[in-house]
């Protein structure tokens, strides 16, 4: 190939995927190239000859292990879907949902004073919480009833307080809440991983507690949903959205070479054993220009562990997330674990999967997952991977290298489609609207409407 | 929007080189036509048909490749759950009937064991005239016997059609339809059907069509 491009895009991770989708809706020309033989990059989900060959490399993968190896679809970065939120928005506006199916998590639990418990997600549910006592479920009650009725343009919702003044530690103490109550609200739905958040102002939070109430209001079960066969079906889905409005996919292949503009200072193309691409713009993932980014300074450690049953005391559940908050256990960051089955196609009948996370805080990281080891009880085995976190250096405005960042340790996509936010603004020059795609069926009554 | 009877969906996908007529076929079959000279697959790459066998209403979701097949980069996602697949290939281009060997080895690597495989032969226009007459300078490539005999060798249905006079094109689809075993009986139906409690229609209520008929 010598070929012209608007976009090349490296890497088919879910980042890359959504916005070489968004920009061949666009009308943008794109060539998405990827140096290994599958979709999904680091947000992939492998198989099981995939997974040891990755995680343990020196061994072979064990006999005992049932379903054949495309039954297991193991996540390598441990995320859910909120219901209500961005990533959801895309997936129904670009009608990639058409490619995807999804299943509800079927709950959310919080770990406190050494038990866990289903996190409440409103008036009614805190009244019945095994969380708090009788005086403080009804603390909370008249906290969440703040959430749900408060309104910026009346001031007699806003209880004398300012969100966007008053702490979030001040509003909790408004109310007069506990710290393990603080605990779960922050860190189980709000989903901050530390505690920095008490001490700045309280929108943010406010937001978020109402995006993981939204999401709970929805299907019913918990704020989350996941796609059957995996995340790794997310940026398939988006590669095939880009690939119907004519991107080019070339996987299982390396760049042998960037190109630079004559005087050195632009992206120019890339060559690789099928030829010599040209686009003024490329958007990659942080693994193809290393020396074009930085690390973020955090390291996240994530525990993917096979199991033959239930998470004990989460009612046999077949999914669910599962957050220890830092105070409970002396921690800086919090532990999350997501549990899944074979409900949501990703192991054989009869397993289950919990992966396990959180950022890194002391020189033995496997140390740091032992409260989580001990809720899930016995494994048949466990995988262990040290991920270290980037950042793009520059914007890329001035050279065309427009980079993502690595994802992050949060338990959901929000992040995620931040950052495709930013640099779809960045390399379109305007922000992201999102538009309703004409789908099959009115292609379908069209074309009927012919005969 | 009414729905007369309840059809049973199919997943078909259609795998072929670039070229072979494969969105023709669809696009004869779907709506009963043929461009020439048809610019290669943009936009609409998930059509939908109902076929009536017999009793049976099939309403088949037929999945094109796009730009994935030029580097032989097809997402698994792409063969998932397919009940049939169409192996498109040129009877004027032998290494288009090679290609297709190779994507019907692929689909017994990737695809359910019980999906349904025809092998099609397309662009049957370009030679119908010589057929019968002298052998030498028609521009048929690969002889209706090549073609047989790989489907007799992989237990595939066999067609040769044309898209462009519309040739066998609805046989094709008849013929897998009443090959496709009743819905219940499928590998696929099966892990459908067991994971069926507690799937969400993420458009159910975001995409009703008044709330995103904004003319941006």
């Amino acid at each position: 190939m010598d070929e012209e491009y608007d976009v090349i895009v490296l890497g088919t991770g879910l980042t890359e995927c959504v916005l070489s989708g968004l920009l061949s809706v666009e009308g943008k020309k794109v060539l998405h190239i990827d140096r290994q033989n599958f979709y999904g990059g680091e947000s992939a989900s492998l198989n099981l000859s995939q997974l040891y060959s990755k995680f343990k490399p020196s061994s072979q993968k064990p006999d005992n292990l049932g379903g054949r190896d495309r039954d297991w679809c193991v996540d390598l970065i441990p995320k859910f879907l909120m219901s209500n939120g961005e990533l959801t928005n895309i997936l129904v506006h670009t009608n990639v949902t058409r490619y995807i199916e999804f299943k509800q998590i079927a709950g959310s639990y919080v770990y406190r004073s050494g038990r866990i418990a289903k996190v409440p997600s409103n008036e009614i549910e805190a009244i019945k919480s095994s969380l708090m006592g009788i005086f403080e479920k009804r603390r909370m009650k008249r906290f969440l009833e703040f959430i749900a009725k408060y309104n910026d343009d009346e001031a007699s919702t806003h209880q004398g307080l300012n969100l966007d003044s008053n702490t979030m530690n001040e509003v909790y103490n408004h109310f007069g809440l506990e710290t393990g109550t603080k605990d779960f609200i922050g860190h189980a739905m709000a989903l901050w991983s530390n505690d920095d958040y008490l001490n700045e102002v309280a929108r943010p939070t406010y937001e978020r507690i109402m995006l993981y109430v939204q999401s709970v209001a929805k299907y019913g079960k918990s704020p989350y949903i996941y796609p059957l066969y995996g995340l790794g079906e997310l940026p398939q889905g988006f590669a095939r959205l880009s690939a119907i409005y004519g991107g080019t996919y070339m996987l299982d292949t390396p760049i042998d070479e960037v190109l630079y503009s004559e005087d050195g200072s632009k992206f120019a193309g890339v060559k690789t054993k099928e030829g010599t691409a040209r686009a003024p713009i490329v958007i990659a993932d942080p693994t193809y220009f290393p020396e074009k980014v930085k690390k973020t300074g955090q390291r996240v450690i994530r525990a993917m562990c096979i199991m033959d049953h239930p998470v004990a005391n989460t009612n046999e559940l077949d999914s669910l997330q599962l957050i220890i908050p830092q105070n409970q256990i002396g921690r800086k960051s919090d532990i999350y674990i997501a549990v899944l089955s074979d409900q949501h196609m990703v192991v054989p009948k009869g397993y289950y999967l919990a992966i396990v996370s959180t950022i890194i805080e002391t020189d033995s990281p496997h140390v740091e997952l032992e409260p989580a080891f001990k809720l899930l009880g016995t494994r048949l085995d466990t995988l262990m991977g040290i991920a270290e976190l980037y950042e793009p250096v520059d914007d890329g405005t001035a050279d065309g290298i427009y980079l993502s960042k690595s994802y992050d340790p949060t338990s959901h996509f929000e992040s995620t489609t931040d950052d495709i936010k930013d640099i779809y603004f960045r390399v379109m020059g305007k922000p992201l609207v999102l538009k309703k795609r004409a789908d099959g069926e009115e292609e379908e009554e069209a074309l009927n409407g012919l005969e | 929007m009414s729905l007369p009877n309840p059809a049973t969906p199919v997943k078909l996908v259609l795998l072929g080189e670039a070229a072979v007529g494969k969105s023709s076929l669809v696009l004869r079959f779907v709506s009963n036509d043929f461009q020439e000279n048809k610019e290669p697959t943009i936009g609409a790459a998930f059509l939908t048909q109902k076929c009536t066998i017999g009793d049976r209403t099939i309403k088949y979701e037929i999945w094109d490749t796009a730009g994935q097949e030029r580097f032989a980069s097809l997402a698994p996602m792409y063969y998932r759950n397919a009940q049939a697949a169409l192996v498109v290939y040129d009877i004027t281009k032998p290494a288009s009937f090679i290609k297709a060997r190779h994507w019907v080895k692929e689909l017994h690597e990737q695809a359910s064991k019980d999906i349904t495989i025809a092998l099609v032969g397309n662009k049957y226009d370009l030679v119908e005239s010589d057929e019968g007459g002298e052998e030498e300078d028609s521009l048929r490539k690969v002889s209706i016997e090549e073609g047989k005999s790989l489907a007799a060798e992989e237990n595939l249905l066999f067609f040769e059609t044309s898209a462009k006079t519309s040739y066998n094109v609805n046989d094709v689809f008849i013929g897998i339809g009443s090959k496709i075993p009743s819905a219940s009986s499928t590998e696929a139906a099966n892990q459908q059907s067991h994971v069926s409690e507690g799937r969400v229609d993420l458009s159910g209520g975001v995409n009703n069509r008044g709330q995103d008929a904004c003319p941006c």
